[in-house]
């Protein structure tokens, strides 16, 4: 089937997420849709699922206009779409799951989940899936979670797939598996809309490219292009992620993580036998697939976690069985990876969300009350120095763009005195500009001769700070190698193979 | 390419699950040691027949101490098997636990009849008349809260269930009348939750709690303003005539406390495979779970969330109204003053120990009816055990099950939060 | 899918952020207009039950003027008693009797605003109390022990009753925070439970020698306070005002300087707000939600005070005489904030105080339970009041439209 969009705009407020965005998708054709985060992919796409009612513009499926009321509506005229994040519902069956919607039923509405079953061992069999339709979509990896879901998608014989970010989750290896899916569904004649901000990729499987930024779509091009080229497209500018790092003043041990071993409530391990260590005034990144234990990591560190063994030492201090709160005033500052779940208070003010960690004691506090006027002057300051774009300090943070957001947590955890930083995705969600700001307060805070731990599943952004990367699967790491490894070789590592 | 590196045991051994071995072996201590040991050795007569039964079987006469040490012993014997099953990471089969709770049962009524009498359908057909409404909350509570809408308002539901059937059927002079007004009194109110819920997007909880208080006020107000001036008129509705099935009836024991019993008790003995079957059998329990569980993949599908909450919550209001009418014409006949007295709570209550699930959310709920008649029968026979001691028991039950026993993982995850969209 | 629902152990809190919306909505138009309009569909109750209005209704189409002429003297006559029995009888004899109903409302009100800021308190922490009833039944329990069983001279009687009743109320209060914190458990459903158990338990002790004279009658019912531990009144003995409303003025003090002023207060938001943010700060979110309950408990606690140390008399276990729910909805339509409390108190004391009047006037009071039971109602949702009275919308539509773009983002 062939798809159109023309024109589309869609705005939120007074943020324009499509701008006028036009594209055509030929039958049997793989699309990728380049842009950054943020660029306003995962808007159109949503839009054209019939989630969002397009402001302007229209929807074409074989040069007919469409509208969409709802995903109903979209799927019916033979959209499928796999989400970033799955949407499957945890406690069903992969039949019940796929069936969902459009369930196969005896007389009465009572399921006929034979016919469910059938029809997904059809569409695995057509794919080589090897998935058992009574399985619990909870027990499922997450790369056979994905695969549920082009089963879903295709049980409604979706002319049209889009894939949203399919790979942020996947392992090398996954990747490459799902590249040979996406082949083998063009050839049978589906139009594949393949959202990423990877290059390499678009490059292994795309017939055309739209690149979009900001919202707007900036240029067309042949998978031939070179990474250059896109990458400078996609970022309006010529990108250069590499930062001005001066050469590296490594001191002693400071950071000496040994055995580091943690279980969830289910008996699962989640991390097992980690041990690395991280010299003050160097940076550590540590390089993985999203979910291979490098949230639990930083997290254990922190002391976030529970049914934690092993031994976290920083300058001689052992830290595992320390609470949160002595492992702060221990002197970490710690980025967290959600920054709006973990790392700031969305209704209270960048002032309030300056002092977060700092209400027992010290200079924030007057006795058992809050010291506004300090309060308020180091919003004042930390605004300035940081550069954080705010009405005052008075804004819910909430309100602030990512970057700035991000600004509000650096400048919060850089003002105390620090023995450790720890950054998990530190520029997830950000704006090419904070992108900047940010790395270089990183180097700053190595430079100052701290240590720093870095945890980041942007490779590029890996090798622009690190001076030593640590790779991480299924919970372990992998191997620590220098910071001029090839890709290739960090990529196997990510995928577990050691070399 | 090389070898992939060596895939650690990435599972522990899950730690072993003590709580049922615990809680059976405190049961079966309490058997074996209060019951049996310091037992009470006087006689205790277990009546299986009233006068008018058509076929009269012989009370069972025992001492009371020697069949609680029996009873305790194989209370024991069941509390071991799972302990043995637990250390051994397998699930206590729930015949397991059945049994141990039954035998503590009949172990506390022979300890607490003792020198008595145990008049087994009485206290039968009574813990069932004391349920049916709360049996009723439960299952509305289970299908509100499957399709993910947390309802506090079931008190608010049966409340007016019970004004609206006691006042339609005393104007029409029709029972079945004041039935169907009854839910849709209930529906009324699961309406109200719904929209300010769905719509206004007001959190749940707050709009329950509201809706309760604005319940009891214009019941209160109609029944000192309208009601209590004019009985005769406005509320003396009668009640519903008891139906004992032909032949099935008579059968002992049975047959009284299943077969000869009110329009509303088999509405209710119906409705709970029916909401089951619903539930989990059919695509509208599929789409309503799906709902309660994760409404946007639902909607994903095409499946609109909130005409669907709408929709079943409104299902559940009927059901609640349905169960407040059995407070009035459904057993005493004529409204009074705030008369759901908490029963909406502990259905609420009895649908989380019952873990969502309408059978086990009935039986959890039969449990309360069942303590409410044990705690009339232990007064009429004059134990020394005080009355509001046996009134709190349930509660108490409740809140260790809910606290310690019942696991977080099996409420329907999106229930109390709002589906916002555009 | 997500793996990470592990960490503490602690339960997640999906619904805080809801709550506090709902809690902390209201503006003053708003709020005066759901005033407005719950005494409108009051005013409807009253017109259609009153006998002069049916009579008048037979002949509705030959005399309309009739049916509209009674139902405005019905519902001008009751609105006219609630403001005898409330604010001022300009029927009275004397002036103090004028002003009584004013000081009976201020009366009423004060364990309204107490049992209102206890409430509030853990809304704001984005605990739904609704135990109140059960935190009042034992802190007059243990305030009622400490004023008839434990003989102390004056004043310092009194300090040690009321510092008994607060500890009853604090404690019990206390068990849904640490249930919470350490097992999950839902807050609301073990508020209910703590209820009941309350109930049944102050009955049970209200037979025993503990609470009980057991030479008096058989039913359930306290020994009187000792003179020296009843809150004295405080306008001399023609007012039945006492102590304990300024108690509760003081706590609205408190109050604002605990939630918007203090470290504590700042913590305690915190958690209410988001309490993944606060546990990654440094901050003990159990400890938080066993420190919220215990002082919500004391401010509940001293309307527990109130009730049993308020009259001479003894009580029955119907002491809280509603206040537990009443609560709830003072702190609603008070938006949970010190002053807004302060304000939903004394409305509802109003109400409360107006009821005798309106029934010797021939209307039932109940009617009062529903206008209560409505403003919050319509509070709760700014939007129906804006569609209402026509009021403009909100210029910001985005902020719906991005919380579908967020959800979309954070479904995982």
């Amino acid at each position: 089937m062939k798809l159109e969009l023309r024109g589309i705009t869609k705005r939120f407020g007074s943020l324009v997420a499509n701008d006028s965005i036009s594209l055509t998708v030929q039958p049997g054709e793989v699309h990728a849709l380049l842009g950054e985060n943020g660029a306003g992919k995962s808007t159109l796409m949503n839009v054209l699922y019939g989630l969002y009612q397009p402001d302007e513009g229209q929807i074409l499926l074989d040069d007919e206009a469409v509208v969409f009321a709802g995903p109903g509506d979209a799927m019916q005229a033979g959209i499928g779409m796999v989400h970033q994040h799955f949407m499957l519902i945890p406690v069903f069956t992969v039949a019940e799951n796929v069936m969902l919607g459009h369930e196969p039923t005896h007389a009465g509405g009572v399921l006929d989940l034979a016919k469910a079953r059938e029809l997904v061992r059809e569409i695995s069999s057509r794919f080589g899936f090897e998935i058992s339709p009574d399985a619990l979509v909870s027990d499922l990896p997450v790369g056979a979670q994905q695969r549920v879901e082009i089963i879903k998608a295709l049980s409604r014989d979706a002319k049209v797939l889009v894939l949203d970010e399919p790979t942020a989750v996947l392992t090398p290896q996954e990747t490459d598996e799902l590249m040979v899916i996406m082949k083998q569904l063009a050839a049978s004649g589906t139009s594949i809309v393949f959202i990423t901000h990877k290059l390499r990729e678009v490059q292994a499987v795309a017939d055309t490219i739209t690149v979009i930024r900001l919202g707007k779509v900036v240029g067309e091009a042949e998978p031939t292009a070179s990474s250059a080229e896109l990458a400078s497209l996609m970022v309006g500018r010529d990108v250069d992620l590499t930062v001005d790092k001066p050469p590296l003043h490594a001191g002693a041990d400071a950071l000496v993580v040994t055995e580091l071993t943690h279980f969830d409530d289910h008996g699962q391990k989640l991390l097992d036998d980690v041990s690395f260590t991280v010299r003050a005034g160097e940076i550590l990144a540590i390089a993985g697939v999203q979910g291979n234990g490098q949230t639990e990591l930083t997290e254990a560190i922190l002391g976030l976690r529970h049914r934690v063994y092993g031994s976290v030492k920083l300058g001689g201090r052992e830290l595992v069985g320390s609470s949160v709160r002595d492992i702060l005033d221990a002197g970490v500052g710690y980025v967290p990876e959600d920054r709006k779940k973990d790392g700031l208070v969305g209704e209270f003010s960048v002032a309030e969300n300056l002092m977060l960690d700092r209400s027992f004691a010290g200079p924030f506090t007057k006795g058992l009350g809050v010291d506004f006027a300090h309060r308020d002057e180091f919003a004042r300051e930390a605004i300035g120095e940081f550069d954080i774009r705010t009405p005052g300090g008075s804004t819910p943070a909430g309100r602030l763009s990512g970057g700035n957001q991000q600004k509000v947590v650096l400048a919060r955890e850089l003002s105390r005195d620090l023995q450790l930083f720890i950054a998990s995705q530190p520029t997830r969600g950000v704006d090419v500009g904070s992108i900047e700001f940010i790395h270089e307060r990183i180097v700053a805070v190595r430079d100052s001769g701290i240590p720093v731990l870095i945890v980041s599943t942007e490779l590029d952004e890996i090798t622009a700070l690190a001076d030593r990367i640590a790779v991480m699967y299924r919970g372990r790491i992998v191997d620590i190698v220098p910071s001029d490894t090839p890709r290739s070789t960090l990529g196997q590592l990510m995928a577990g193979v050691v070399a | 390419m090389t070898a992939l590196a060596p895939v650690h045991e990435t599972v522990a051994a899950p730690p072993r699950n003590w709580k049922t071995p615990i809680v059976l072996s405190v049961l079966a201590a309490v058997t074996f040691v209060v019951f049996g040991l310091l037992g009470n050795a006087q006689e205790v007569t277990f009546r299986w027949s009233e006068a008018d039964d058509t076929i009269s079987l012989a009370s069972l006469v025992v001492a009371s101490q020697p069949l609680c040490l029996v009873l305790g012993v194989l209370t024991l014997l069941g509390a071991g098997f799972a302990y043995y099953r637990a250390y051994r990471r397998e699930k206590v089969p729930l015949w397991v636990s059945i049994g141990v709770g039954a035998l503590f049962i009949i172990g506390l009524f022979a300890n607490v009849g003792a020198g008595a009498t145990v008049p087994v359908v009485f206290i039968l057909t009574g813990a069932i008349g004391l349920s049916t409404a709360v049996i009723f909350g439960s299952l509305a509570g289970v299908v509100g809260e499957r399709v993910g809408v947390a309802n506090i308002a079931i008190e608010g539901q049966l409340l007016a269930g019970a004004f609206v059937a006691a006042v339609v059927a005393s104007v029409t002079d029709s029972l079945f009348l004041g039935l169907i007004a009854a839910m849709i009194g209930g529906a009324l109110v699961s309406m109200v939750l719904a929209v300010f819920s769905l719509r206004y997007v007001v959190d749940q909880i707050v709009v329950g709690v509201v809706l309760n208080v604005l319940v009891v006020g214009i019941t209160n107000f109609f029944y000192s303003a309208v009601l209590s001036d004019n009985s005769e008129e406005f509320n003396f509705p009668g009640t519903l005539p008891s139906l004992p099935i032909p032949l099935l009836s008579s059968i002992p024991v049975i047959g009284p406390v299943f077969f000869d019993q009110r329009i509303t008790t088999y509405v209710m003995f119906l409705l709970i495979p029916t909401v089951w079957f619903v539930l989990f059998k059919t695509k509208w329990g599929l789409r309503i779970r799906a709902v309660g569980e994760h409404p946007l993949a639902a909607d994903t599908v095409g499946i609109n969330v909130n005409n669907t909450r709408f929709w079943t919550v409104t299902v559940a209001g009927l059901i609640a109204g349905f169960g407040g009418a059995a407070l009035t014409i459904g057993s005493v006949g004529a409204f009074v003053r705030e008369m759901s007295a908490g029963q909406g709570f502990i259905a609420l209550a009895a649908v989380i120990l019952g873990r969502w699930n309408p059978w086990l959310a009935a039986v959890a709920a039969l449990l309360f009816g069942f303590s409410r008649n044990f705690r009339i029968w232990a007064g009429q026979i004059g134990s020394p055990i005080p009355p509001d001691l046996i009134a709190m028991t349930p509660y108490l039950v409740t809140l260790i099950a809910v606290s310690v026993l019942v696991g977080k993982a099996v409420a329907p995850a999106a229930v109390g939060k709002p589906y916002i969209k555009e | 899918m997500s793996t990470d629902q592990s960490v503490n152990a602690l339960p997640p809190q999906p619904r805080a952020n809801q709550l506090l919306q709902a809690v902390l909505g209201g503006g003053f138009v708003r709020t005066l207009l759901a005033i407005v309009l719950a005494f409108a569909v009051a005013s409807l109750l009253i017109i259609f039950t009153n006998e002069d209005v049916i009579t008048a209704s037979g002949y509705l189409f030959g005399r309309p003027g009739d049916f509209f002429s009674a139902a405005g003297s019905a519902v001008g006559d009751a609105y006219a008693a609630l403001f005898r029995g409330s604010i001022y009888n300009y029927n009275a004899d004397t002036v103090v009797a004028a002003f009584r109903p004013l000081t009976e409302t201020l009366r009423f009100a004060g364990p309204l605003i107490a049992g209102g800021l206890g409430v509030a308190l853990s809304f704001r922490v984005g605990m739904f109390n609704i135990g109140a009833q059960g935190q009042i039944l034992v802190g007059a329990a243990f305030a009622s022990f400490a004023s008839s069983m434990i003989h102390l001279p004056y004043g310092i009687h009194l300090i040690v009753a009321v510092l008994f009743g607060l500890v009853g109320s604090a404690l019990w209060a206390a068990i849904v925070g640490v249930l919470k914190a350490f097992t999950g458990a839902h807050e609301v459903i073990v508020t209910i439970m703590l209820n009941y158990i309350a109930i049944s338990l102050v009955t049970y002790l209200m037979r025993t020698p503990l609470l009980h004279d057991m030479e008096g009658s058989n039913n359930p019912m306290t020994i009187p306070p000792d003179p020296t531990a009843v809150l004295p009144r405080i306008l001399g003995e023609g007012f039945a005002l006492h102590l304990g409303f300024v108690f509760a003025i003081i706590a609205v003090v408190v109050y604002w300087w605990l939630m918007e002023r203090s470290t504590t207060g700042f913590r305690l938001r915190m958690v209410g707000i988001n309490p993944d943010a606060a546990r990654t700060a440094g901050i003990d979110v159990r400890k938080i939600y066993i420190l919220a309950m215990t002082l919500s408990g004391l401010f509940v606690g001293l309307a527990a005070v109130n009730q049993a140390l308020g009259r001479e008399g003894s009580f029955t276990p119907s002491v809280d005489g509603g206040i537990g729910f009443d609560a709830i909805t003072v702190a609603l339509l008070g938006g949970s904030r010190a002053l807004g409390v302060l304000g939903a108190g004394i409305l509802f004391g109003a109400l409360k105080a107006g009821g005798p009047a309106m029934q010797v006037a021939d209307v039932a009071p109940e009617v009062l339970g529903v206008v209560q039971a409505l403003i919050v109602l319509f509070i709760a949702a700014p939007p129906l009041i804006r569609t209402i009275f026509h009021l403009p919308g909100r210029p910001k539509r985005a902020p719906r439209k991005v919380k579908a773009t967020k959800q979309l983002e954070e479904a995982s």
